[in-house]
């Protein structure tokens, strides 16, 4: 059973969005990519569930070979 | 104060001296901790064997210095385990920091009622010396052969035989097993031409001991980029007799000669010391792999110890891994060569201990490339727990420095019983013993002779070939053998490994699981 939560969950996405955004705003290349970095690994702690994180870096993965 | 090594004499072997000798129940090659603690298991079980060995010194440099907990308990069914205990540097408290700040701290026995401690560092020669020692106590049983290097091996169906050099000349010595403990660089694993498969990390690390007088406590302190060493990792380690232990990492590019040079080595250590005086005692660069055999058993050729697999020491899992083999294979070969077992218990070693090596090299494996990042993903995402360690406590516990060894259970298996999952999962089928205070001393004590039905608050049933033990359970034996549970009975097998556990078992079930375990 699908544990990894597809469908919309964030309110106000669209200023979640904005506030990701402004996260990197300033930061070189290789410091956005640390940000990110952490944050996948706050994220992850957060989730807390091995089965739905394997399906999220599944889709994550599925999503970047569309090309 | 350095170490004397201490010669050991080489004597003619008899087949040299016109004694003919027939084919030996069990020969084994390489006298390192893990050939040299096989001979005494199987001397404790009556079994002789002759022990070969190419060298005639315990091993130079210290290598091993950490010998964990179960190794010090099945050391001490071996009649060796106080004494180490006693010379050796008890710790467990592991810290790591990124460059100045500690990010990580483990304490590795945070629970009371243990007999052996967490670890202790033991320089590796120290360990073989009192190895050696204790075979001499076995005159009849155990034939020690230094300067006797094995050459080639022959199989046959149902036994071996090696072709041995000496001073004196060769000779050809038949075993209806042939244990091949000879190390990490294996010549009879390459004179089988068997596959050792694994991965090499592409690094440099220069390992060195040196003799110093410091008040460091007694524990492991490792650095993620410390200040001292740009960019890399370091550890230091507390061994007995002054001597401390030092590793470095160097990176890819770094050339070993050079970096062994004194000129070198001084500076890089004195950064670490700061200025109190110290000596160089041995140092040594080293890549580190993890590989195994596929198979451990091929036909009567047993391979046990790093001959069969090594890792990074990054957890201290080689040589208490290779220990681990020697508990699970010596009751076995006694049962097979006693005719109470077939061959079929030699199986269970392969498979028991190709688990234990899988999980001993995924461990090492893990910790070595947290330290051994690839540049883009890996190094990124290991920069990015080291940089949160000091923010957020679920970081911490990703920081990786080496998870330290443990024994591992023993899956599922024909010669696994059955469980009763609402005893506690600490000392469920495949897991070792854990240990507890009894009586007059402890638990692991009691349970050295053979197989035992251990009834906690009941009367273990009378079951031919296992030996019968009663305990009143305290408040240790209840939290780890009981629960909730009023009373239990246990089958634990002569490697300490419970084999089969019930709430209330008759003499037929506990009969039954003890056939299995034997693979009857
Ligand atoms: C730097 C370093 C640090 C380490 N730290 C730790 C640690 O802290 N804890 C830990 O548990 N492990 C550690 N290890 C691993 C540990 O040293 C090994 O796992 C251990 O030595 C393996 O024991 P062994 O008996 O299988 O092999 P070895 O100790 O290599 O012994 C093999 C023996 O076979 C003999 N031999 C070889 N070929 C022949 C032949 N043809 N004929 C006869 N004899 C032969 C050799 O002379 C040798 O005596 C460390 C290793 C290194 C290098």
């Amino acid at each position: 059973m699908a544990k990894l939560i597809r469908e919309p969950n964030l309110p106000d996405q669209d200023g979640f969005y904005a506030e990701l955004l402004v996260a990197h705003r300033g930061l070189s290349e290789a410091e956005s990519h640390a940000l990110d970095a952490r944050l996948v690994l706050i994220l992850a702690n957060h989730v807390g569930d091995r089965e739905a994180l394997r399906e999220a870096l599944a889709l994550a993965r599925e999503a970047g070979a569309d090309g | 104060m350095r170490y004397a090594y201490e010669e050991f004499p080489y004597e003619t072997p008899p087949p040299l001296r016109g004694a003919a000798e027939g084919r030996k129940p069990a020969v084994i090659v390489g006298a390192g901790p893990v050939g040299l603690a096989l001979a005494i298991d199987l001397a404790t079980r009556g079994v002789p064997t002759v022990v070969l060995d190419d060298n005639n010194v315990v091993s130079v440099g210290s290598r091993a210095i950490c010998w964990a907990k179960r190794t010090l308990e099945i050391f001490d069914r071996l009649g060796v385990g106080e004494r180490m205990v006693a010379k050796g540097v008890t710790w467990k408290i592991g810290r790591t920091r990124h460059r100045d700040r500690e990010v990580f701290q483990f304490d590795l026995l945070p629970e009371d009622g243990h007999k052996a401690p967490a670890f202790i560092n033991l320089q590796q020669y120290h360990v073989e010396q009192y190895l050696v020692e204790r075979c001499r106590d076995f005159p009849a049983l155990i034939d020690l052969r230094f300067r006797n290097r094995v050459t080639a091996v022959e199989r046959f169906g149902a036994h071996a035989a090696a072709t041995v050099e000496t001073p004196d000349g060769a000779y050809r010595i038949e075993a209806d097993w042939l244990l091949a403990c000879d190390g990490a660089g294996s010549p009879i694993r390459r004179m089988m031409g068997l596959d050792f498969a694994g991965e090499l990390f592409e690094e440099r690390f220069l390992i060195a001991d040196i003799e110093m007088k410091a008040d460091f406590p007694p524990e492991r302190w490792f650095w993620f980029e410390p200040p001292f060493h740009n960019g890399q990792s370091a550890l230091l380690h507390k061994q007995p007799d002054d001597i401390w232990r030092i590793d470095l990492q160097l990176g890819w590019d770094a050339d070993p000669d050079v970096e062994k040079r004194p000129e070198n080595v001084i500076p890089r250590i004195r950064k670490i010391v700061g200025d109190r005086p110290f000596e160089i005692d041995w140092v040594s660069v080293y890549t580190f792999q993890c590989r195994r055999l596929e198979r451990f058993v091929h036909g009567r050729v047993v391979f046990v110890g790093d001959s069969a697999h090594i890792v990074s020491p990054f957890g201290a899992r080689g040589g208490n891994g290779g220990i681990q083999d020697v508990d699970n294979l010596g009751w076995k070969l006694a049962a097979v060569l006693a005719g109470e077992a077939g061959p079929a218990l030699i199986e269970s070693y392969d498979a028991e201990r190709r688990h234990g090596a899988d999980e001993n090299i995924l461990n090492s494996a893990r910790a070595t490339k947290f330290m051994t990042p690839a540049e883009g993903a890996e190094r990124r995402y290991r920069d990015a727990v080291l940089a949160l360690a000091g923010h957020a406590p679920f970081a911490r516990r990703m920081v990786n420095s080496g998870r330290l060894s443990l024994p591992c259970a023993y899956p599922p298996s024909p010669f696994i019983g059955p469980d009763d999952p609402a005893l506690p999962v600490a000392s469920a089928p495949g897991r070792p013993c854990p240990d507890a205070p009894v009586e007059g001393g402890w638990l692991l004590e009691r349970l050295r002779n053979g197989f035992t039905v251990l009834g906690l608050g009941a009367e273990p049933p009378e079951v031919p070939g296992a030996a019968r033990l009663r305990l009143e359970p305290g408040p240790h034996l209840r939290a780890r053998y009981l629960g909730e549970a009023p009373s239990a009975i246990y089958l634990i097998r002569p490697d300490q490994h419970v084999a089969a556990r019930w709430r209330e078992a008759g003499a037929e079930a506990v009969a039954a699981a003890l056939r299995a375990a034997k693979g009857a």
